[in-house]
């Protein structure tokens, strides 16, 4: 089962789903960023697991996987200081109330 | 006393044995971040949902990648975002709606999601496929980064990006209660904190 590729994706989609539905439904806004985290990490998994089982690709997928990591992390940066910057202000990490407050 | 080759009474290799482990914690933790009602235990079960990941890579012979997770991922991500949920945290969080209203149709579209990433993996046949496992060797990733121009090209823009993001985040979470002399002081804005009642209406 480690020795298939089948196995990686699969486990690389379920955890790209669960990280869908938490971007969705979440209301919390540091919550959706946390989901995109794990949307991230599946594709870095079906990546690395491309690269184990291609003999060609393996040093392509490491670096990949590198350069996505270092892409998330500029992200969640960016990201966690927007919703500081808004909770200031609004005094809430809830997106609905965001919209609800716009008028 | 020889160690067992295979996993005892189940027959499994230790490689399988690992993996579901691995995949099982990964799953029960991911799942945890998203349903968790308390945000800071959330984030502790994404830390655990990391270091899952970070095993599964080392069964797939990306070693380095493994490394990288736990220094990135791990050490700074987490502490991150966790010190994000207690700068923003209320007194009535865990108290309040942990999902929109409308999540029933993002639980539909993550069922959509998966079930037609998982029918198109099942149903194709991966080219230069090998039977096993490989690992990626550090000297050769070396080497694609510092003599590929493509990744020559892309360690500059992510260093470039990385500080861009440093100074923007900076930027972005200051606090702006110490205006400059020669800036328009704060007062002369127009207030932006939360909208009173009679504003509201």
């Amino acid at each position: 089962m480690s020795q298939s590729l089948d196995a990686y994706l699969i486990l690389s989609a379920l955890l790209f789903s669960i990280g869908t539905f938490g971007f969705l439904a979440r209301r919390n806004a540091i919550a959706m960023l946390m989901s995109i985290e794990l949307m991230l990490n599946a594709v870095n998994l079906a990546v690395i697991a491309f690269g184990a089982f291609t003999p060609s690709l393996a040093g392509h997928a490491a670096l990949i996987a590198l350069l996505v990591m270092a892409v998330a992390a500029a992200e969640a940066t960016v990201g966690l200081a927007i919703v500081i910057a808004i909770y200031r202000n609004r005094r809430t990490p809830l997106v609905d109330e965001y919209a609800s407050m716009r008028e | 006393m020889a160690f067992p080759e295979t996993v005892p009474l189940l027959g499994w290799t230790w490689d399988d044995m690992l993996f579901l482990l691995l995949a099982g914690a990964m799953l029960a933790a991911a799942v945890f971040v998203v349903i968790g009602r308390d945000i800071v235990r959330s984030g502790l079960s994404m830390i655990v949902a990391f270091a899952a990941l970070a095993g599964i890579y080392v069964l797939a012979g990306a070693v380095i990648v493994a490394a990288a997770q736990v220094l990135i991922y791990i050490g700074a991500i987490s502490v991150l975002i966790l010190f994000a949920i207690m700068l923003t945290q209320t007194k009535a969080g865990p108290a309040q709606l942990v999902f929109h209203r409308q999540a029933w149709a993002g639980a539909l579209a993550a069922v959509g999601v998966s079930f037609l990433l998982i029918v198109t993996i099942i149903n194709t046949s991966w080219p230069l496929q090998v039977g096993e496992v490989i690992g990626s060797a550090t000297e050769d990733i070396a080497r694609l980064l510092f003599e590929d121009p493509v990744y020559v090209l892309a360690l500059q823009v992510i260093a470039l990006m990385l500080t861009a993001a440093v100074v923007g985040g900076v930027f972005l979470a200051k606090r702006e209660d110490a205006p400059d002399p020669g800036e328009v002081s704060r007062a002369e804005l127009e207030p932006i904190g939360p909208p009173t009642e009679a504003e509201r209406r």
